[in-house]
């Protein structure tokens, strides 16, 4: 009736037992100090008649029970020392048997025995045996565990186990295993009647007391992994057979499990080795609800471990075959337990993986098959929603790239792209992203447009909206993240031969286009300049093969980057095309392709001209025309003509006139090339010059008329510096008075200006000091240069 | 002794992955003053690398570079140097020296640091240094054909600086010493 008791009644209950045991015990004390055997016999079993109860929960029992064991213990000091009782102990062993009530006396046989055999008047396996087949007599099971306990504890340093001093002559280690294999039988038998007592509305209260009580089962497993001289042998032909055999047949969900647990974890992990198809078996064989894939995650694991621990070991992985006998293990428990839920089988993949990495790592088509095999499994569920699961999945596919620290490995894997296939769009770029880190720190190069192909497929989820994607859920960080990862990534597609470089371009020319406007500012930059690399690597080689089949040629290479940049310019993203353009521009240039090189300024310039407003941007956007055409020696004079008069023209039409000064004075340089067959024309670096001279003026004025003060001189110096490096060039038209009037004008300006401000002359531009400073020491350089300065006074 | 890291022309990701690893390894918080950057990082996840080597960043702006905020010139002075940033693209012609020494005057510095040319260069001009600290990941470029990853540590002690340069050559790399002193009176008022 203990069950419907409450918690209250529980504590009575207990203090009761305690007080009756601490009652008995007093006597028992008093007759222990006076040697009186009788007395002590008769108290101590009246004590131990309080482990009677039934009414007591595991707990509060394990509680009692340690009451009277510490009792027990003094009483068999008190039964070794035959002095204080007068009796040997065979004698004694037959006396304690009289004790009326079974429970008492099972204990107080075992406290004998256990005395018994130390003495050695008896062979140690026959009071094992005499006591373990007694211990049938009491089948209530929660004192029926606590009296085998009892007896496991006191027996467990008197085994006949090798080296023990009870081994030898009949009592061999076998005795002691058989010993604790029926002690370890028949407990497990009373744990699981546990279950089938009482009615179903306290099953689950049962369910947690019984689960208090397991390790006193799983300790007898304990024992049997620590017994000196169990071989592989005695394990394999006695042991584990006896104990599986326990586990199948009690079909005990909860024994079972936790026996399988207890299995895996106290024996040596060569045993499970060598036993694999046994213990795999009985994996198979266990209850459907029992959660086979914890034990067999536990198994792989610590067969992993054991692998890693040293190489010596992985031959008998070989012998055994056992990814064969795992692999088919995990596939009959995957099917056979249809209500596992998915992350579970995923679990198992893992585990099978990892086992596998750690064994067998030059096995690809094993981990081929791990994959094959999860395909299988996530194809025959609707969608992947459950986000441990994925966890599982992203760990699956990720393990490969740890263990081989190369990319090029996986993309050999024919199953790892039909698993990410079977990703959320979320963890789908998760999963890329972690391929392109691995990519990266490992700094692998992927080296042909097949692979490539494959990589792309594999991370097509950054690549491209995947349907059903909503664009405007996307965090613009994270975008721009993931967008830099495939840029950099694209530095890492590397082919030294030209075809198969090219070949990779289009590839990933091909799936960038299908980025959509968002994705090509970032993807197209990197694309573009490793198609001029290409470019810049067939020029250096400089190979005259120039058949049909040739492919891999400046001018073809020229042709995909003009469409490519112009879909960036529709994007529209005009100024990034038109720096692209310039780009390209002179790479044709440094190929001699005039026509080439002349189609993309001209695209360029349209661009200029329609799409860049911004009078910022249209400054940057004049440097660099200027500053590219300066360079290109390609053009033929018309060519040039017509570029360098349109550059010029842009630079006059900025909207702030020191915008347009400095512009125009840079131009002189598009018809001034110092180089030793450059162009050459004077004249027209003059104009340029005088042209630059009227806007500073204009803009002179115009700061005049607006601040009522002229402003700094700066535009002056600047434009007179560059009359000072035409004049070292050696360009005719410059000329030492045209200096020193521009000389006199600054000087002029600066004095008005300080008029304006109501100034003497006491300020200094240090631009004009510095430029004066230099003009000084030209002078003192002397030689050619000097004697050119000194035609300059200042 | 105040140590100046000078760097630029990255194009990461246009046209590189990231620094070169060796680069990496040698860059590390703590023993950096300053950093000066020529431009073109081109994303900020290079700006904020930069940041965890040395907080004192200053950084001006290349054509490849979207943040607005990078200024097209900058002056800052360090001990007893005034150092001109510069990306250089403005400078037409590109990598010409008088056309630096021309914005040198004008920015009226010592030390004048540029970029886009992606090569090393340290010229002594006039009493100041015109440097080019080369692009730190080797970047494609159009001015030159071959281009090596480099940098440049300046160490400032009182009126000398000393210049190292790291270039990484066939994956080693090389470091180069270059002296200069400043005449304490060069760029006072004459």
């Amino acid at each position: 009736m203990r069950r419907l008791a409450g918690v209250e009644d529980e504590e009575k209950w207990l203090a009761e037992g305690i007080a009756g045991i601490q009652h008995n015990a007093f006597f028992m004390h008093r007759a222990l100090d006076a040697n009186n055997l009788r007395e002590v016999l008769k108290y101590s079993a009246l004590m131990l008649s309080e482990l009677r109860t039934s009414k007591l929960s595991p707990q509060k029992y394990y509680d009692l029970y340690m009451r009277a064991f510490d009792q027990l213990r003094q009483l068999e000091v008190f039964f070794k020392d035959e002095s204080r009782h007068g009796l040997p102990v065979v004698d004694l062993y037959e006396l304690v048997q009289h004790a009326g009530n079974i429970l008492p006396r099972m204990y107080l046989l075992c406290t004998v025995g256990s005395v018994y055999i130390k003495s050695k008047q008896a062979p140690s396996k026959d009071v094992l045996k005499d006591l373990v087949e007694m211990c049938r007599g009491v089948q209530h099971p929660i004192r029926g565990l606590f009296l085998r306990s009892y007896l496991a504890q006191v027996s467990r340093d008197k085994l006949p186990e090798i080296g023990s001093e009870y081994e030898g002559d009949a009592n061999t280690v076998m005795d002691a295993v058989e010993f604790v294999l029926q002690n370890f039988t028949e407990m497990n038998k009373l744990w699981v009647r546990i279950q089938h007592q009482g009615p179903g509305t306290v099953r689950e209260k049962q369910e947690k007391e019984r689960n208090e009580l397991r390790d006193l089962v799983g300790k007898n497993l304990h024992v049997l992994g620590q017994i000196e001289g169990v071989d592989l042998e005695m394990y394999k032909e006695t042991v584990l057979p006896r104990v599986l055999e326990q586990v199948v047949n009690c079909k005990d969900e909860l024994a079972q499990y936790y026996l399988m647990e207890c299995i895996i974890q106290v024996f040596p992990d060569e045993y499970h080795l060598q036993t694999l198809e046994t213990l795999l078996a009985a994996c198979t064989q266990l209850m459907p609800t029992v959660d086979t894939k914890i034990v067999l995650t536990q198994l792989m694991d610590r067969l992993s471990n054991y692998a890693a621990s040293s190489p010596d070991v992985l031959h008998e992985f070989l012998q055994v075959e056992a990814f064969a006998k795992l692999s088919n293990a995990i596939g009959k428990v995957i099917d056979t337990q249809i209500e596992m839920p998915i992350v579970g089988a995923m679990t198992l993949f893992v585990s099978l993986l990892t086992f596998t990495l750690r064994v067998h790592p030059d096995r690809l088509d094993y981990v081929d098959q791990i994959l094959g095999a999860c395909v299988v499994k996530l194809s025959s569920v609707p969608k992947l929603e459950d986000s441990r699961a994925m966890k599982q999945v992203v760990a699956l596919l990720s393990a490969p790239l740890e263990k081989y620290n190369d990319i090029v490995t996986a993309l050999t894997l024919s199953n790892y792209p039909r698993v990410m296939d079977h990703l959320d769009d979320g963890t789908n770029k998760v999963m890329a992203m972690l391929i392109i880190q691995s990519i990266m720190k490992n700094d692998s190069c992927i080296s042909t447009a097949d692979k490539v192909e494959v990589l792309f497929e594999l991370i097509k989820g950054l690549i491209k909206d995947l349907d059903g994607t909503d664009t405007e859920e996307l965090d613009e960080e994270d975008f721009q993240e993931e967008q830099n990862s495939v840029a950099r990534l694209i530095h890492m597609l590397d082919n030294e031969e030209p075809e198969e470089m090219l070949k990779i371009i289009c590839v990933v020319r091909k799936h960038l286009m299908t980025g959509g406007t968002r994705r090509l500012p970032f993807t197209v930059p990197p694309l573009v300049f490793s198609a001029l690399r290409l470019v810049r690597q067939l020029e250096s080689q400089d190979r005259d093969v120039t058949g049909e089949d040739v492919q891999a040629s400046p001018r073809k290479i020229f042709q995909i980057l003009n469409q490519t940049i112009e879909v960036l310019s529709s994007v529209p993203c005009p100024e990034l095309a038109l720096r692209l353009y310039l780009q390209c521009a002179e790479a044709a240039s440094d190929c001699d392709l005039e026509p080439v090189a002349y189609e993309f300024f001209t695209q360029a310039f349209i661009l200029y001209e329609e799409e860049i407003a911004d009078s910022k941007a249209q400054v940057t956007a004049i440097h660099l025309i200027s500053g590219t055409l300066q360079r290109i020696n390609v053009f033929g004079v018309e060519n040039r003509d017509t570029l360098t008069h349109k550059a010029t023209g842009y630079s006059a039409r900025l909207l702030k006139k020191p915008d347009q000064c400095r512009a125009v004075y840079a131009c002189s340089h598009l018809f001034w090339v110092d180089d030793l067959d450059g162009i050459k024309d004077g004249e027209r670096v003059l104009l340029c010059l005088r042209r630059a001279l009227r806007i500073a003026n204009a803009a002179q004025q115009m700061a005049n008329a607006t601040r009522g003060s002229s402003g700094p001189v700066t535009l002056f110096v600047e434009i007179l510096n560059k009359y000072l490096y035409f004049y070292e060039k050696g360009n005719p038209h410059i000329t030492p008075s045209d200096i020193q009037s521009l000389i006199e004008l600054i000087n002029t300006e600066m004095q008005s200006d300080d008029n304006n401000n109501g100034n003497t002359r006491n300020h200094s531009d240090p631009f004009f000091t510095s430029t004066l400073r230099y003009i000084r020491f030209q002078k003192q350089k002397g030689g050619l240069m000097g004697d050119k300065y000194d035609l300059i006074k200042l | 002794m105040v140590l100046v890291l000078a760097l630029g022309d990255l194009h990461v990701p246009h046209r590189a992955a990231d620094l070169p690893p060796k680069f990496k390894s040698m860059l590390v918080p703590g023993k950096i003053q300053h950093i000066i950057c020529t431009g073109n990082l081109c994303i900020k996840e290079i700006h904020d690398y930069l940041k965890t080597i040395c907080p004192d960043l200053h950084i001006v702006r290349g054509e490849f570079d979207d943040d607005a905020r990078y200024p097209e010139n900058k002056i800052l002075t360090i001990g007893q140097f005034k150092l001109g940033l510069c990306h250089g693209h403005q400078v037409i012609p590109w990598g010409d020296l008088d056309s630096l020494a021309m914005l040198q005057r004008q920015l009226d510095v010592d030390i004048l640091v540029t970029g886009h040319t992606h090569q090393f260069t340290a010229y002594k001009h006039e009493g100041g240094v015109v440097i080019n600290p080369g692009s730190a990941t080797g970047a494609y470029s159009s001015i030159n054909q071959d281009v090596n990853p480099s940098f440049v540590l300046m160490d400032i002690d009182g009126l000398r600086v000393v210049v190292y340069v790291y270039e990484l050559v066939d994956g080693e790399v090389k470091v180069d010493k270059i002296d200069f002193k400043k005449i304490s009176t060069s760029n006072s008022a004459p």
